[in-house]
């Protein structure tokens, strides 16, 4: 019956990779973070998309807040309000955050922002020490508030059998429209033809470079548009950065950092662009972008390159 | 008048076409160009972590082409050769195991034809009618031909023996990307029916499904088909995870929350006429069609109601329904030019039928979000145009 297929896991492959952690706290690494370097990486590596204080920019989401609304017509459902363990919020926070950098925290770290969430729904006080002896036995206050599914009593035992075929109703009024809300996106026709001849900058451009560098920058697009309907999020857009003076994008909100460096005659040309994506927050102390930087020096080349394709 | 493209010679019929390898790996014509996936922008904050619709008002059959089934990623779709690719088999196993993508393809293999609906559909017509359009309500399903590997051929590979009673016992899934997207499934699932595919439609996946091999769990909620599946643990217990706690809980109207609401119910949809199919030909013979599904069992029966639910016929089902698989429907009238509220109501073979938005919402109240399968209304005018309404 057995195949005789695959080889054994090694010890050290299954620990890379078995990362997940129980409610009871199976699986959680030995450490410990407080309130306050919680809020410190907190501020670092998640507030650019779930705000200083867990309360989410744009779309992203509420971590925290939501009390007592979960029978309301909108409900709020962040870690404080909706999450059965706590555990869960440890589990997800380690393997996939931060959003375009996953897997990149150490487990001090992964406490310490998991005791300011809870902080921030103010189920702790600001010397409250999360470890991995103490997390399994922290209740959230919605623990209770799940039940397995029931549709087969609830649901499907009153819902069978052959149903009504004629005169099953009285009258059938209109009484919702979807035109009224009008929220359906456009109907577009075929994709619009590919762009015409390039701009002559862009002749110079080694394709291949190119092509590495838009590779390179899906570690920036969790926070950054480019190129036609390109929108501001967490960061500016980035359509024809290269050779641009700093701090000139419309709406979006600059760090302090920037807005005086712009002032002081800041150019994105390749040299500041490169030495500020190499080190973001030592060429830019203050800086509200929340990325480590690149190391490669090839990564470097090939998203300047890119970033110089798409031009204005 | 004699139609001149009958009388005159016509270019396609005197010069020459293509030559084959004008497209090495064929693209549609260029004049099916509107037959695309489409994205709602205000769902969800950025498109890495979003969803799109299948453009099913557009299709007919049950197949849906891989180009344009609807695709759903928690952080982009990834990039991940067939050589880069690992599978590992952990937990409560004897043996724990690593496998190539090389190493599941020399396992006995099987075909199965599947639905794989989002929890979501139709999540956004809750409060109400909403988005205008069959692609936008019920779009987030595909249904293919999968080729695979059972999952439980495989947890034989590595042996259960060490899990002891497999009844209490359950599998967490992963995949490779940065979500990880973990689920946890319940052993008797996962010896029953769950594929570990590698092929879709007779094809290799698609990057967006989860290249080069992904979960299937039949008639079971998509987001527990792990697309680049790299790991399965045995476990005593659920994970508990992100994907089945914070989201894919349904939410009732006293605030408590349903939990592990796998299957999807039998649900059905008017494909065409609907708002972006509108009827063109004015009066006389009008195809109505549709698609039903469960993810209980095979669809046994569809009626349509042309009146807003007042009076029934049933539907032809294009071929008898099967298992956790999309089913056609037809029903061929003579259309009159008057208004219709058109409406599909599917039964699958527990016996169960298809409910009413106001039976659901009875239930379940407006905030469940996940698992809506009401019977959905499109309010045809004499113009032949549509759009989705809610009636009494």
């Amino acid at each position: 019956e057995n195949l005789g297929l695959g080889r054994v896991a090694l010890p050290e492959e299954i620990a890379a990779w078995d990362k997940d952690v129980s409610p009871d706290g199976t699986g959680l690494p030995p450490g410990s973070g407080d309130v306050l370097t919680g809020e410190e990486v907190f501020a670092d590596k998640c507030a650019s998309c779930h705000g200083d204080f867990a309360e989410g920019v744009d779309n992203w989401p509420k971590l925290a807040g939501g009390w007592d609304t979960l029978a309301d017509d909108d409900p709020l459902k962040t870690v404080g309000s909706y999450w059965p363990h706590l555990s869960t919020a440890w589990d997800y926070v380690n393997r996939s955050m931060p959003f375009g950098d996953a897997q990149s925290l150490e487990p001090d770290e992964v406490y310490a922002i998991v005791a300011y969430i809870l902080y921030s729904n103010d189920l702790v006080d600001d010397e409250f020490v999360l470890s991995d002896e103490t997390l399994a036995e922290f209740e959230l206050p919605n623990a209770d508030g799940f039940i397995v599914d029931d549709r087969l009593e609830t649901e499907h035992s009153k819902w069978v059998g052959e149903p009504c075929m004629t005169d099953c109703k009285d009258a059938v009024e209109v009484t919702m429209r979807a035109m009224v809300l009008d929220v359906t996106p456009q109907e577009e026709g075929a994709p619009e033809e590919a762009q015409a001849a390039p701009a002559e900058q862009e002749a110079a451009l080694d394709p291949a470079l190119v092509e590495a560098g838009e590779k390179v920058f899906k570690k920036c697009k969790a926070c950054h548009q480019i190129g036609d309907g390109a929108k501001n999020r967490s960061g500016p857009v980035l359509t024809g950065i290269v050779g641009s003076p700093a701090g000139r994008v419309e709406g979006f909100k600059y760090s302090k950092a920037l807005t005086e460096m712009a002032e002081n005659g800041l150019v994105w040309d390749a040299d500041n662009l490169h030495a500020f994506l190499a080190k973001p927050k030592t060429f830019m102390k203050g800086t509200k972008m929340s990325f480590s930087g690149l190391k490669k020096e090839d990564d470097l080349a090939a998203i300047t390159a890119y970033l110089k394709s798409v031009a204005n | 008048t004699p139609d001149p493209l009958i009388t005159e010679v016509q270019p396609w019929a005197s010069g020459l076409g293509d030559g084959v390898d004008a497209t090495p790996y064929g693209l549609p014509i260029e004049y099916e160009a509107d037959v695309i996936r489409r994205n709602v922008e205000w769902l969800t904050a950025d498109t890495i972590s979003s969803i799109n619709f299948t453009p099913i008002h557009a299709l007919d059959g049950t197949i849906t082409p891989q180009g344009c089934a609807f695709e759903r990623h928690h952080s982009g779709a990834i990039d991940l050769r067939k050589e880069d690719y690992r599978l590992m088999i952990n937990g409560l196993v004897d043996r724990p195991l690593v496998f190539t993508y090389a190493d599941l393809e020399r396992f006995p293999r099987e075909n199965h034809v599947y639905f794989c609906e989002c929890a979501a559909n139709t999540g956004m017509e809750w409060a109400g009618a909403q988005l205008n359009g069959a692609q936008f309500t019920h779009g987030m399903i595909h249904n293919m031909e999968y080729t695979g590997v059972p999952l439980r051929t495989i947890l034989q590979e590595a042996g259960l023996a060490a899990a002891g009673d497999l009844s209490d016992k359950w599998v967490f899934v992963e995949g490779a990307d940065a979500s990880s997207n973990g689920r946890s499934i319940p052993m008797e699932k996962a010896l029953d029916d769950v594929l570990v595919a590698f092929k879709a439609n007779g094809e290799a996946l698609r990057k967006e499904h989860g290249y080069p091999v992904r979960l299937v769990v039949p008639g079971w909620e998509g987001n527990m088909w792990v697309k680049w599946i790299r790991r399965i643990e045995v476990m005593d217990g659920p994970v508990e995870s992100r994907e089945e706690t914070s989201k894919y809980t349904d939410t009732l109207a006293d605030g408590t929350s349903r939990k592990w609401t796998w299957e999807m119910d039998a649900k059905s949809v008017v494909t065409s006429p609907s708002p972006q199919a509108p009827i063109t030909h004015g009066k006389g013979p009008l195809v109505i069609t549709g698609l039903a599904w469960s993810g209980r069992g095979a669809i046994t029966r569809v009626d349509v109601s042309t009146d807003g639910g007042k009076n029934w016929q049933t539907a032809r089902l294009a071929k008898p329904g099967e298992k956790m698989a999309l089913t056609r429907f037809y029903l061929d009238i003579d259309w009159g030019g008057e208004e219709m509220f058109l409406q599909s109501r599917a039964m699958d073979e527990t016996g169960y039928v298809q409910p009413t938005k106001a039976q659901l919402r009875e239930v379940r109240g407006l905030n469940s979000i996940y698992h809506n399968n009401c019977i959905q209304t499109w309010w045809v005018r004499p113009s032949g145009e549509a759009e989705n309404v809610e009636v009494s």
